[in-house]
């Protein structure tokens, strides 16, 4: 069960994929706050621009100023991402580069060029467009953001769920043939908008956070007052989102990926109907392949695997025995596992699946009583605004178990049904020069996250900057010569 | 014409662009301790290319999921060969990045010296090592086909470090050193402009004598290459670029000195592509082992819808970011920049 933690098997294999999860997760902490956070700030500076209230502005420098201290993160370990495939897994990158690389270079001349422009013409741009121009910058930053979501997601569906190509023999390799159906994958349609729904609870946490420590002080309190609302209700609404994308991904993944939803839910024989239930907590013999005690909710897994109540779910010893006829076959090179097993970690999806649910639900739970009891502008005891800041990182763990989930119960696949992990690899790369890196990037993205953490907190604490309303109602920048830049590095 | 040689061209331009695009970021970090006398200085230095950098990084980005889309087996063969480097290059990458936006929101001047390193020796470490990766690129490196298809590197971090590759990297080093500098004195007024002219002169200097020796170096060792006269021409413009440059550059012609050293720019890395051709790897072990262009190249299929993309794309690209470069057109001076006040 333990395979890939046991000091025995430590090679370039292994390490590549410890600092993939690492680097990849790592990203993912920041990502979700850059989409999100563009959406809010976005709808904070339109605020203003509409009504030209001042507390608007100030809410937009605020999170604004969160939003690049993230932003910059989010940007430098991307970078990583792209090398990634090429330097740690260059098997897989041949083989599946005719299909794969064509998301990644779309992603860069569609999202990339446009976030990263428009990025610097938001920060730098405050004294030098039109407030109207000005507001349409943040706007194209968050499509970018969005953007490049969905290509990377229509990548990693490809992973999931391959489609739209063919295997060339002579040249060893699988062939783009329908570039429209790797785009849209099933998987890719559903993953981006649970992906968009997570990320923008996770920004609606953070506003509710810092608003709360604010208002726990009194001061800002009109400001933050309004802030914390906008943040609950966006982290309400964003959870529905979740929810309901998260039910269809569900039935697409049992039907892509029937083996990913028995790990989920740790089930070893097909079952239907009520038989198919879905469990909240369970304990099990070591091996996770017998029930000691657990709690159950009948007919669930059914309704989550195919949005019935008598449906059949299809059990990991059957579909492995099904694998097995259908992947070692004789001339299966690239899809037979070397363990033989098409099973993933079990206890890591079991658990992965729940918590993800778990942790989303609990913040959203946080926002709806947080929404309830701040009503009236009543003076409320210390431990709520204490709940309501240490909510925060919620949504952000369940985005990465998530991953986890989605990642690790993919194994042993690199692609579902054409080459497993352990083939992608890279050849020449030995096991060292993979340690060497990973050693490097654990100790330059541990002390970044001390420092990014100790800014973003800095910011929210120092609270939203004083600010005179602007010059001229329509909008139009003073001459720049004449004073000192609004924005400076 | 062959679509995977319009690709091929299509993958070189998009590097081009990244290093006359970035190279000036470089320039300005390398700068950044030897120009900037106080922290308002450096804050000057930085801010000149402040709205731009990340914009100008984007090209490399943008041109490694290009190259991985095109040239599957150069992405793979490459970017796993030169592993070790390439990990310093998104290290200094990594630390350059934030250190732009994170420099000016602590306190105290620990925490500047700190960033300010950083940004330094990540604009030093990128175009050295990228120099030394293209050197060698041009000169071939020890790979061979792997059984069931494929390119394996077999050298080590060393067999990149010989002299002809240090040398490039020098050269790349020292060439937007001057991009840098130049591109100080065409953004800013008064002390800070005069002193970032006079130190471009230095490095000018400097850069003609390392560029002159790299691009012959360059030619001798393609004499016997189909595509030498187109080699020659660019070794000879890239030079005459550089020259160009240094003497705009010491009559003050800002403009021209910035025109001319990014003309050398896209020509030294033509001469290095270009001595590449046909071939993206020349093996060093037997020319037969080499890697052609055609043999690296993603299907018809795929470059066909790569073609349509970029053709719609670029011109898109390149307008809205040459609107940011003229919405940030006003020089910079102490004046401008407000006191810290965080």
């Amino acid at each position: 069960m333990n395979e890939i933690l046991s000091p025995a098997s430590i090679d370039a294999l292994t390490l590549a994929r410890w600092q993939f999860g690492l680097t990849t997760l790592y990203h993912f902490i920041f990502v979700p706050l850059t989409i999100g956070m563009a959406l809010l700030v976005a709808i904070l500076q339109t605020a203003w621009v509409r009504t030209g209230k001042l507390k608007y502005l100030r809410l937009t420098k605020l999170f604004g100023k969160i939003f690049l201290i993230n932003f910059a993160m989010g940007v430098v370990t991307g970078i990583v991402q792209e090398f990634q495939f090429g330097m740690n897994w260059s098997d897989y990158s041949r083989f599946v580069g005719d299909i794969f690389g064509a998301p990644l270079a779309m992603e860069g001349l569609f999202a990339f060029f446009f976030e990263a422009t428009f990025i610097g013409l938001w920060i730098f741009g405050w004294d030098k467009l039109p407030k109207k121009v000005h507001v349409l910058t943040i706007w194209f930053v968050w499509i970018g953001t969005v953007l490049s979501a969905y290509f990377i997601l229509a990548a990693n569906a490809f992973m999931q769920n391959p489609v739209g190509f063919e295997i060339n023999e002579e040249r060893g390799r699988a062939e783009l043939t329908d570039i429209g159906a790797v785009l849209l994958n099933p998987v890719a349609v559903t993953q981006f908008p649970h992906t968009i729904f997570a990320a923008v609870m996770f920004a609606g946490v953070v506003m509710v956070a810092v608003a709360a420590w604010h208002l726990q002080r009194n001061q800002f309190v009109d400001e933050m007052r309004t802030a914390l609302r906008f943040g609950a209700w966006t982290n309400i609404i964003a959870f529905l989102g979740v929810g309901l994308t998260g039910h269809s991904l569900g039935m697409v993944m049992t039907e892509t990926q029937p083996m990913k939803m028995a790990a989920a839910e740790a089930l070893y024989n097909n079952a239907s109907g009520a038989d198919a239930s879905f469990s909240i907590f369970s304990w099990g013999t070591p091996d996770g392949a017998h029930e000691i005690f657990s709690i159950r909710i009948p007919y669930l897994l059914s309704f989550l695997s195919n949005g019935t109540f008598d449906g059949s779910v299809e059990g990991i010893r059957d579909l492995q025995a099904e694998y097995e006829a259908l992947y070692c076959g004789a001339d299966s090179a690239l899809t037979c596992p070397s363990s033989g097993s098409f099973v993933p970690i079990v206890w890591v999806t079991y658990w992965a699946f729940r918590w993800m649910i778990g942790l989303g639900a609990l913040a959203a739970l946080v926002s709806a009583v947080g929404l309830w009891i701040t009503r009236k502008n009543a003076e409320l005891p210390k431990w709520v605004w204490k709940v309501a800041i240490w909510s925060a990182p919620l949504p952000m763990l369940a985005s990465l178990v998530g991953w986890v989930f989605t990642e690790m119960g993919r194994q042993p696949w690199i692609v579902f049904g054409v080459m497993t992990t352990e083939q992608g690899v890279s050849p020449g790369v030995p096991g060292w020069a993979v340690l060497v890196s990973l050693i490097v990037f654990t100790l330059v993205y541990g002390a970044l996250a001390v420092v990014e953490f100790r800014l973003i907190t800095k910011a929210a604490k120092d609270g939203p900057p004083e600010i005179e309303q602007p010059e001229g109602a329509d909008g139009t920048p003073g001459e720049p010569d004449q004073q000192q830049l609004a924005t400076v590095y | 014409m062959e679509l995977t040689t319009i690709w091929f061209l299509i993958v070189g331009v998009m590097l081009i662009g990244y290093f006359v695009l970035d190279g000036f970021d470089f320039g300005v970090g390398i700068s950044l301790p030897i120009l900037g006398r106080d922290d308002t200085d450096r804050r000057v230095i930085i801010n000149t290319i402040g709205p731009v950098w990340d914009l100008n990084e984007t090209w490399l980005i943008v041109a490694g999921a290009s190259l991985f889309a095109a040239f599957p087996e150069w992405y793979a063969t490459m970017f796993s060969g030169f592993y070790l480097a390439l990990l310093l290059i998104l290290v200094a990458l990594i630390l350059r990045g934030v250190s732009f936006e994170y420099r000016h929101l602590g306190r105290g001047r620990e925490w500047t010296r700190w960033f300010d390193q950083f940004i330094f020796w990540g604009s030093v470490l990128p175009p050295l090592l990228w120099g030394v990766a293209f050197a060698n690129l041009a000169q071939g490196l020890p790979i061979r086909p792997m059984e069931g298809g494929g390119w394996i590197y077999e050298g080590t971090l060393l067999t990149l470090l010989n002299p002809y590759a240090l040398l490039g990297g020098v050269t790349m080093l020292l060439i937007v050193w001057v991009h840098g500098l130049v591109f100080i004195s065409l953004k800013t007024v008064g002390e800070m402009r005069d002193r970032a002219r006079s130190l471009a002169k230095k490095v000018g200097t400097a850069a003609i004598a390392a560029g002159a020796a790299f691009l012959l170096w360059t030619v001798l060792q393609h004499l016997d290459s189909e595509a030498l006269w187109v080699i020659v021409l660019c070794a000879v413009m890239a030079a005459l670029g550089l020259i160009g440059a240094w003497a705009a550059n010491a009559v003050g012609r800002e403009g021209w000195a910035f025109t001319g050293n990014a003309a050398a720019i896209v020509f030294a890395l033509l001469a290095v592509f270009m001595s590449m051709f046909p071939n993206l790897m020349h093996s060093s072990i037997d020319p037969s082992y080499s890697m052609s262009i055609a043999g690296a190249a993603s299907s018809q299929k795929t470059l066909e819808l790569m073609t349509w993309v970029a053709v719609f794309m670029m011109p898109l690209v390149i307008a809205y970011q040459a609107w940011t470069y003229w919405v940030f057109r006003k020089r910079l001076s102490r004046d401008l920049i407000p006191a810290a006040a965080h």
